[in-house]
């Protein structure tokens, strides 16, 4: 099957398919945050280590999705991965969708898009009232859930 | 199978009657239309039937006094009258033409559940149900305080008619149930279900969305008091189906919506609703879609709902034993004998929206998701499933490719 820009399944959307980046949980995490596409039971759990800095030292996720939702966690995370926090909360969603490098129709752009929706709340939520997360460097667009309309 | 019985039909033959079967998909692959528990499509018949009336006959219904009027009027009753002949009901003042079966459901529980139901008053329903058959009972449970009570699931798929009794009380208002049901295609035990409903002076609603269209409904010998379905399951268009309710009770409902027609007189002050049914039909009705549903009717009476029903039954009985044979493939629900033509699936390690995506590359049209029943998935513990379901066109080999298709997307998503 010649790899077209329709062809969803390409080698690189089944190579962090089937080898994800950073798929599980991090035990240092100060921020998580999970969210799900009810109209596809697709869910995202994202944790993220953020250090003084504004730094995300790591990015990790997990999650039950289809080869679109769980290819765009991995290549989300191998993008965040050591960027600021700020770098992540500017990250648009036509970014995002060029990151995955395919054309999707709008029912599966959502899938692509519920991994960068659940980072970019997961910036803004801390995993305790105790821990010592700095706030976000930049709040000015706050990533709220998006309409499953 | 009995080696030498006749096909019930022939389906090649019936294809010829249905323009988009013919269609290439983008792979170049030909159309394999597996999706018509979601929606069927229209044999020439009925879009011909359809595009006379717009060429030839369309007036609005019931106003004019004209002749353009008088034939769409017609034509409009001429439908109403094979809907009640095609459901066995006694007298065509019982079919209240609506949007389709949400609508129906919505109607019920918005006129005769607000007019009728108390506070601590149940309606019963099942495990199994569409989402329009839970929601509007939500939602007049919010109205009016009534109590929703659910008759659960067996892990087999089955209904716990053991739990029956001690669902059903004096308390019970209303049983509302699907025929035959969206995701699982269970064939429910009516004749076991309406007697026990009646027996403790309850109401019965049948969301027969998708049992019309397959098999023959006779409302009189089944003994419901509302019966739900939807023109576009049944070769017919969107836009408009029935609800079917007995006359007396029909009579004794308040209207749904308020608009013409459904008046016999209004002064500024007040109205006074007509007479079943257009009482319960507010505002221009959908002419066309009701004309063309009859005609979707003669054409179901030609083939005849027998042979349908037993054609429906070789598919399923062979995408039982075809999906069934693949490794990694779980076919949800129970056994043929107690279903319709459909049938739901997982693939172990695959999403349902990635077996749908690979499928269609191959032509082949299955939903994926939740189809609209998130709590049954949720009883299954599953978030999703694949469903593929049949009408009177699909034929063997389409269920040959369905599987062959189903293995090839599990070596593509599979390859180590
Ligand atoms: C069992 C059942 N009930 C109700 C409906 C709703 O029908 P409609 O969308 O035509 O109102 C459907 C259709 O999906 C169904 O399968």
């Amino acid at each position: 099957m010649a790899p077209d820009q329709d062809d969803i399944y390409q080698e690189h959307i089944l190579d962090h398919f089937e080898s994800p980046f950073h798929r599980g949980h991090c035990p240092q995490a100060t921020h998580a945050y999970e969210d799900d596409n009810p109209l596809c039971g697709d869910f995202v759990h994202i944790d993220l280590a953020i250090d003084d800095q504004g730094r995300i030292r790591e990015a990790w996720f997990d999650g039950d999705g289809c080869c679109i939702s769980l290819a765009s966690a991995s290549m989300l995370m191998q993008r965040i991965n050591g960027s600021t926090v700020a770098e992540a909360q500017n990250l648009t969603a036509e970014e995002m969708l060029a990151l995955l490098g395919v054309r999707l129709t709008p029912n599966r752009q959502k899938c692509c898009l519920l991994p960068w929706r659940v980072m970019k709340m997961a910036l803004f939520s801390p995993v305790t009232s105790s821990a010592a997360a700095p706030p976000p460097t930049n709040g000015s667009e706050h990533a709220g859930p998006a309409e499953h309309a | 199978m009995i080696a030498d019985a006749p096909p019930p039909l022939d389906p090649a033959a019936l294809r010829d009657d249905f323009p988009i079967l013919h269609a290439r998909t983008p792979s170049g692959a030909p159309l394999v239309y597996l999706d018509n528990a979601a929606t069927t499509q229209h044999p020439r018949q009925v879009i011909h039937a359809m595009v006379e009336v717009y060429e030839r006959h369309y007036a609005n219904v019931h106003r004019g006094i004209h002749w353009l009027s008088d034939q769409s009027t017609d034509l409009f009753e001429e439908a109403r009258r094979k809907v009640c002949r095609f459901i066995h009901a006694r007298d065509p003042e019982e079919i209240v033409f609506t949007r389709g079966t949400t609508e129906s459901i919505n109607l019920v529980a918005r006129s005769w559940g607000d007019a009728f139901l108390a506070p601590g008053d149940e309606v019963l329903l099942t495990e199994a149900e569409h989402h329009s058959n839970i929601v509007p009972w939500q939602q007049l449970a919010a109205r009016r305080g009534i109590v929703l009570r659910f008759l659960p699931l067996r892990d087999d798929g089955l209904l716990h008619l053991d739990a029956l009794p001690s669902l059903l009380s004096q308390r019970t208002r209303l049983v509302a149930l699907a025929a035959t049901t969206n995701v699982l295609g269970t064939t429910q035990p009516l004749r076991t279900i309406i007697p026990a409903a009646r027996a403790v002076g309850a109401r019965v609603l049948i969301d027969a969305a998708q049992s019309v269209p397959h098999t023959v409904t006779d409302v009189q010998a089944l003994d419901a008091d509302f019966l739900a379905f939807s023109g576009h399951k049944m070769l017919g268009p969107s836009g408009v189906g029935v609800l079917y309710g007995k006359r007396e009770i029909l009579e004794e409902m308040p209207p749904f919506m308020g608009g013409g027609s459904m008046i016999r007189r209004v002064r500024l002050e007040a109205f006074e609703p007509a007479d079943v049914p257009a009482r319960f039909e507010a505002g221009t009705p959908p002419i066309v879609p009701a004309i063309g549903l009859g005609a979707a009717i003669d054409y179901l009476e030609r083939v005849g709902l027998d042979a349908i029903a037993q054609h429906e039954r070789l598919l399923l009985q062979r995408a039982h034993a075809v999906l069934g044979a693949i490794p990694g493939v779980r076919v949800l629900g129970p056994a043929p004998e107690h279903k319709g033509g459909i049938v739901s699936f997982v693939v172990e390690r695959m999403h349902a929206h990635d077996v749908a995506h690979l499928l269609d590359r191959r032509g082949i049209a299955v939903r994926a998701g939740h189809h609209c029943a998130m709590p049954l998935h949720k009883r299954l513990g599953i978030t999703a499933s694949t469903r593929a379901s049949f009408y009177l066109y699909n034929t063997l080999e389409e269920v040959e490719q369905l599987g062959r298709a189903v293995e090839e997307a599990q070596r593509l998503l599979r390859r180590k």
